[in-house]
């Protein structure tokens, strides 16, 4: 009992300290540059936490989750753009779209284990890639489309400063929709799957149910983040759909520490940052950077939060 | 008919390329359980290598043997100095460690040679040969015959060879080869050796047909991983026949269907499989154990 209502005041608490990063950034952000990096991270950041229930807690491997990103971007992008409809009701339609075709596909791929399950989402996320480079007439192809912007309540969403507050806001409603999906019987079972699959079914755990779940979840949050970012660049290119944006997904949210939805946050703001500040070191940028990841990696296996948590938790 | 020999011999040259890949990814994921992403850039390293040694005016057959040299080189660097320190990690960890591997050498690789395509002379001329009215090139013989010796020469050091045994033996049981005496650390080193030596290999072989550049290793690495799975994984007769398969689906589906689509077609073929043979198609689907 003691412990459950520390780790509930913790969890209220670490909301609370996202809030006020979130709140408090913007005093350290001297232009608009800064603002831009700081939105791309709140938006890859929203993937991540996503995309580490999937990992993290219940132990399934995507490698296609840019494939639902870019989806969620073109459907968006397509829809608001091509044939006029209202940018929100656009969005909306392309998270349901990727949610249905993520439940449809999701049933014969999740019974793949392991390595097998990571070869099916890499398909499926090279598939859809692919389909988007091609199709020219629908998507521009390699070219990439320039989109409308987000319209909400009739005002067209522009400026780095609104787009801020938007994701900010966003990123704490997905924080905290993951902390409540983790503690509901949903969240249990799936850490029981993750613990040993035929463990949880023996125990009256439909696996198959609790995995599709999350996978569709986790495939509707990456499309979300792919819609505002089509609206917010403004352009969106097929680079965004492939296969090295599905893995740098996934670096991220291991690199913030898995089974963390804190490290998720944290590893997709790193990552995210990294390859800008790593532009000064210029021809020795993707050395460094792989360097970079490399060492840390080695020196905290588990990522970044977890092993920092441990290393706090000793001291006091 | 003509045609189809056509696809058939150019779906083979790259199916062998695939399946060296492959069997790679076999041979680290059987001595460790990681999934090596950096797998790819030793074909690149080979290729990049041979290219660049040949333009320096070394002779080539000197350029290939030094170029695959380099490749084992880099491959037993990763294991040193990347894998080993990181022992105990969770596997996906280690497998995040050869993703930051692989960017790394993919830098290296841009700062020392630049961003544009090399070119690597083929071995024994570039005339084709005519078959059936289907043309072969010289290079496609030079790939699908080293191919061939590469993996008897494989098969023989897995058989008869002592190290070859002991590397078996590890992959079936870590802890087991452990207490009969077997040096695993070394093992899992060997592994490294041995499929960076397969994938550079693939790279001096494959480079005078299709140019070479710092970022080939994605797609290559790609392949083969998906070639391995094709075929299940840590098999070696799957890796081989998963790597053709994979090269004629792309042939086939490229010459008779839609080159743009070639490889949507390749990958929805590998998720059927897969749908139907959640093992691949030469793995055992093995029942687990509570």
């Amino acid at each position: 009992m003691g412990r459950a209502l520390t780790l509930f005041r913790h969890r209220h608490g670490g909301l609370a300290v996202l809030a006020l990063v979130i709140a408090l950034l913007p005093l350290s952000l001297p232009n608009r540059y800064f603002y831009d990096v700081a939105i791309l991270m709140g938006l890859n950041a929203i993937v991540c936490v996503g995309l580490n229930l999937l990992i993290g807690f219940a132990g399934q491997i995507s490698l296609g989750h840019a494939g639902f990103f870019g989806l969620g971007a073109y459907a968006s992008a397509i829809l608001s753009t091509n044939y006029g409809w209202p940018s929100v009701v656009a969005l909306i339609a392309a998270a349901a779209l990727v949610g249905v075709l993520a439940l449809a596909l999701g049933r014969p791929i999740l019974r793949l284990k392991g390595h097998y399950l990571a070869m099916a989402t890499l398909g499926l996320g090279i598939i859809i890639a692919v389909v988007i480079a091609t199709e020219e007439r629908l998507t521009g192809g390699p070219d990439g489309m320039s989109v409308a912007p987000l319209v909400l309540f009739g005002v067209a969403l522009q400026g780095e400063r609104v787009w801020y507050w938007l994701v900010g806001a966003l990123l704490l409603g997905t924080v905290w929709l993951a902390f409540n999906l983790i503690d509901s019987p949903l969240g249990r079972a799936l850490r029981a799957i993750h613990g040993s699959e035929v463990a949880a079914e023996a125990m009256g755990i439909d696996i198959a149910r609790a995995k599709l779940l999350i996978f569709v979840v986790s495939a509707i949050l990456a499309a979300l983040a792919g819609s505002l970012t089509a609206h917010y660049a403004g352009f969106i290119t097929p680079g965004k759909v492939g296969f090295l944006h599905s893995i740098e997904l996934v670096t991220m949210v291991v690199l913030g520490g898995m089974a963390s939805t804190y490290g998720a946050v944290a590893g997709a703001a790193i990552l995210t940052a990294l390859p800008q500040l790593l532009t000064v070191f210029k021809d020795y940028e993707s050395l460094v950077f792989g360097v970079v990841l490399m060492a840390t990696m080695i020196f905290m296996p588990r990522g970044l939060v977890p092993t920092l948590a441990r290393l706090m938790g000793r001291r006091t | 008919m003509a045609e189809f020999l056509q696809f058939l011999f150019s779906g083979l040259t790259v199916g062998a390329t695939y399946a060296l890949v492959a069997l790679g990814f076999a041979i680290i994921y059987n001595a460790s359980g990681v999934i090596n992403f950096a797998q790819g850039e030793f074909v690149m390293a080979g290729g990049m290598a041979s290219a660049f040694l040949v333009a320096a005016g070394v002779p080539l057959p000197l350029a290939v043997i030094t170029a695959v040299a380099a490749g084992v080189a880099i491959g037993v660097a990763l294991e040193k100095f990347a894998i080993e320190p990181a022992r105990g990690a969770p596997v996906v960890t280690l497998i995040i460690i050869t993703i930051g591997a692989s960017i790394a050498i993919r830098g290296v690789a841009q700062l020392l040679l630049g961003k544009q395509f090399h070119t690597v002379p083929p071995f024994t001329g570039d005339h084709p040969i005519v078959i059936g009215g289907a043309t072969i090139l010289p290079q496609s013989l030079w790939v699908l015959g080293a191919s061939i010796a590469v993996v008897i020469g494989l098969s023989a050091f897995f058989s008869r060879s002592k190290l070859g045994k002991a590397m078996l033996a590890t992959a079936n049981n870590r802890h087991a080869a452990q207490l009969v005496g077997i040096n695993v650390r070394f093992i899992l080193l060997l592994s490294f050796g041995l499929s960076a030596l397969l994938g550079a290999v693939a790279g001096v072989l494959i480079s005078p047909i299709t140019l070479t550049s710092y970022d080939v290793g994605i797609m290559v690495g790609l392949k083969g991983f998906a070639a391995a799975m094709l075929g299940g994984l840590g098999n070696g007769v799957g890796a081989i026949a998963g790597g053709l398969l994979l090269g004629l689906a792309e042939a086939l589906g490229a010459g008779y269907l839609s080159s743009a689509y070639k490889d949507v077609i390749a990958f929805v073929i590998i998720l059927a499989v897969l749908v139907f043979m959640p093992g691949g198609l030469f793995g055992k689907v093995s029942a687990e154990r509570v």
